[in-house]
């Protein structure tokens, strides 16, 4: 992958659609091109150890959710399962009905992909282009709540949502979604909209067209990386969210994949091949997502240089 | 470019609204309307099925200086931030120089080091408890496999932080990502400068490279701060606080206060004390930002 590139600082206002491959071959890489054989072999030698650093917890991870419960609880540690226990993951699967997690998962994941697409190109659409009485205002008020602990609104929201029964359904979950899409979305998307060359505008507004026309034939059609950027995070969010599914869903038969998992814990709290072979399974649809989009990953980070 | 005309400029403010409506509710009911909220809750004594009285400043009054836990808890978080923070931040600079360089198999080693990054909160959390396992777990094996003593991790009151720390410094690799993007985008003519003066590899990184970093050094220096203070799920899933309240992060007293002690207005009084303390500490930064931040041209988006 060499698209590795824009920077923090142009992104304002780049000429340019999304980061141009060409960068990577950049000054700092230039500048160190040819340093001593030697500092070239200690640096393959770090470089390795750091990976294997990063790499042993998912070697653990895996070795531990593939072995018996005798052979987990060996020492010391042993790093090839003998047998290979495939039986651990639908056994654990099974055990807790991860399917409905599962099924609650994916159906939140699809209201608030839908929510956060359509709104949040709207909104971003209207920040980047439209001209209207306190734009600017809103548009401020939107960014520094992105500074705001979400301690301060969890009690009121939660407290909302309770007036109003939503309490054990997945609207706490999914609403918020339909509102704009979160304002990292609306700020990642106005950023790349930034990027569209205004003329393509005049050009629909000259046909006689409406906004609405430059939305959905320019802006749209365009839009599509920041789209997938969005969608890509906004997938691995819900997916991994925590602290909402705990707040608000406490009958089993609406727990989430994430949430299912916590509470896995503490009915097997010593069946550790379990519980690694549940993690392992919850996990791995999101690193396939990473190779898939990996590009777009990278561009979405360093396209707004926000995402904590 | 040309302005349009009256009929369409009026035509751009309806759209406008009309396109900007999901958003301004969005502020209006899940972030303003709270903000209020919570800070009228602040000012009683509401607990859930309980009497709502307002007792003024009453709450923030009892928690500064009457509530150990919270001492405890902003302690215990404080620490943490200390510690993670900087040394995530110093790792992922290094490693963003390390991946800056030409070496084979670049995207490989930059897929490696972001992998952590995407694993889900609740699955790292269960891998980082079986890690930690003083019996059985990768870490303890390892350093018995180098002849070194083990540890009990986050079972003991005194490595317990220091073992989320080391937790925390796996899980950096947006960090890195921004890091490596600010590196790629320092101005090449300051280093060929700086070779014609006769300028060494050292001269280069710590007269060019490290000022030339140092917006996103700050950057990243406040969202890591802002994102440790609100620590959370270590302390549910995998300490429950302890052992004796040694990882009761501020956020996870909240939580605990709010919603399984039902003490509405206390919690939101806690809620606002982290706001301020935040807000303080991203003050302070910025203040002392003039002093060590460099921009080049001066205008940053």
């Amino acid at each position: 992958m060499n698209q590795v590139t824009s920077s923090v600082n142009s992104s304002e206002t780049p000429q340019h659609p999304l980061p141009q491959p060409e960068r990577s071959r950049s000054p700092a890489t230039a500048t160190h091109s040819k340093p001593f054989p030697l500092s070239r072999v200690v640096l393959y030698i770090v470089l390795i150890i750091g990976s294997v650093l990063m790499l042993l917890p998912f070697a653990w991870l895996i070795r531990s959710s593939l072995m018996g419960t005798s052979q987990i609880f060996v020492f010391p540690p042993e790093w090839i399962p003998s047998p290979f226990q495939w039986s651990n993951y639908p056994e654990a699967l099974t055990s807790v009905p991860f399917g409905r997690y599962f099924m609650n998962t994916f159906m939140i994941e699809v209201c608030v992909l839908a929510g956060v697409m359509l709104t949040s190109i709207v909104s971003a659409f209207t920040f980047a282009r439209l001209r209207w009485p306190g734009r600017n205002l809103i548009f401020s008020l939107l960014i520094g709540s992105m500074m705001l602990p979400y301690a301060v609104t969890l009690i009121p929201t939660f407290v909302m949502w309770r007036e109003l029964g939503g309490l054990n359904t997945f609207l706490p979950l999914i609403v918020p979604a339909w509102f704009g899409g979160g304002a990292f979305n609306i700020f990642l998307m106005r950023q790349f909209m930034l990027t569209v060359p205004r003329d393509l505008d005049e050009a629909a507004y000259m046909d006689g067209g409406t906004p609405l026309t430059v939305l959905w034939r320019v802006i749209i059609p365009l839009s599509s990386p920041a789209l997938i950027v969005i969608g890509i995070f906004t997938f691995i969010d819900v997916w991994n969210d925590f602290l909402g599914p705990i707040i608000y869903l406490s009958d089993e038969k609406h727990f989430t994949l994430a949430l299912g998992l916590a509470t896995f814990r503490g009915l097997n709290n010593t069946n550790w091949p379990y519980l690694m072979a549940a993690s392992s399974t919850i996990l791995a649809p999101i690193v396939l997502i990473f190779f898939i989009g990996q590009r777009y990953f990278i561009e979405g980070i360093t396209l707004t240089g926000i995402k904590g | 470019m040309k302005r349009p005309k009256s009929g369409m400029m009026r035509m751009e403010r309806n759209w406008g609204l009309l396109f900007a409506l999901p958003a301004i509710l969005g502020l209006m009911i899940f972030t303003i309307g709270p903000i209020v909220a919570s800070f009228v809750f602040s000012l009683t004594n509401w607990t859930i099925g309980g009497q709502m009285t307002f007792i003024g400043l009453d709450n923030y009054r009892t928690i500064l200086t009457e509530d150990a836990t919270f001492s405890q808890s902003m302690f215990v978080t404080t620490y943490y931030a200390l510690g993670s923070v900087p040394l995530g931040l110093a790792a992922a600079f290094i490693i963003a120089l390390l991946l800056n360089q030409k070496v084979r198999g670049l995207s490989v080693f930059r897929t490696i080091y972001y992998l952590p990054t995407i694993v889900p909160s609740i699955a790292n959390t269960m891998l980082w408890l079986w890690m930690f396992n003083p019996d059985f777990g990768l870490l303890n094996s390892l350093l018995e496999g180098v002849g070194l003593p083990g540890s009990k991790w986050i079972y003991d009151e005194n490595t317990a932080i220091p073992s989320l720390i080391m937790m925390s410094t796996w899980g950096i690799g947006n960090t890195v990502i921004i890091f490596l993007a600010g590196l790629q985008s320092v101005p090449t003519h300051l280093y060929e400068a700086a070779e014609v003066d006769g300028g060494n590899r050292w001269h280069k990184f710590f007269h060019i490279t490290i000022p030339s970093m140092t917006p996103t050094i700050f950057f990243n220096l406040v969202m890591s701060l802002i994102s440790t203070f609100q620590a959370f799920n270590q302390a549910y899933v995998m300490t429950n606080g302890g052992p004796n309240n040694s990882t009761l992060f501020y956020v996870f007293y909240l939580w605990r206060t709010a919603f399984t002690e039902t003490k509405i207005g206390y919690a939101s009084a806690l809620a606002w004390i982290l706001f301020f303390v935040i807000m303080v500490l991203t003050v302070l930064i910025f203040s002392t930002s003039k002093k060590w931040v460099h921009y080049e041209g001066g205008e940053r988006s």
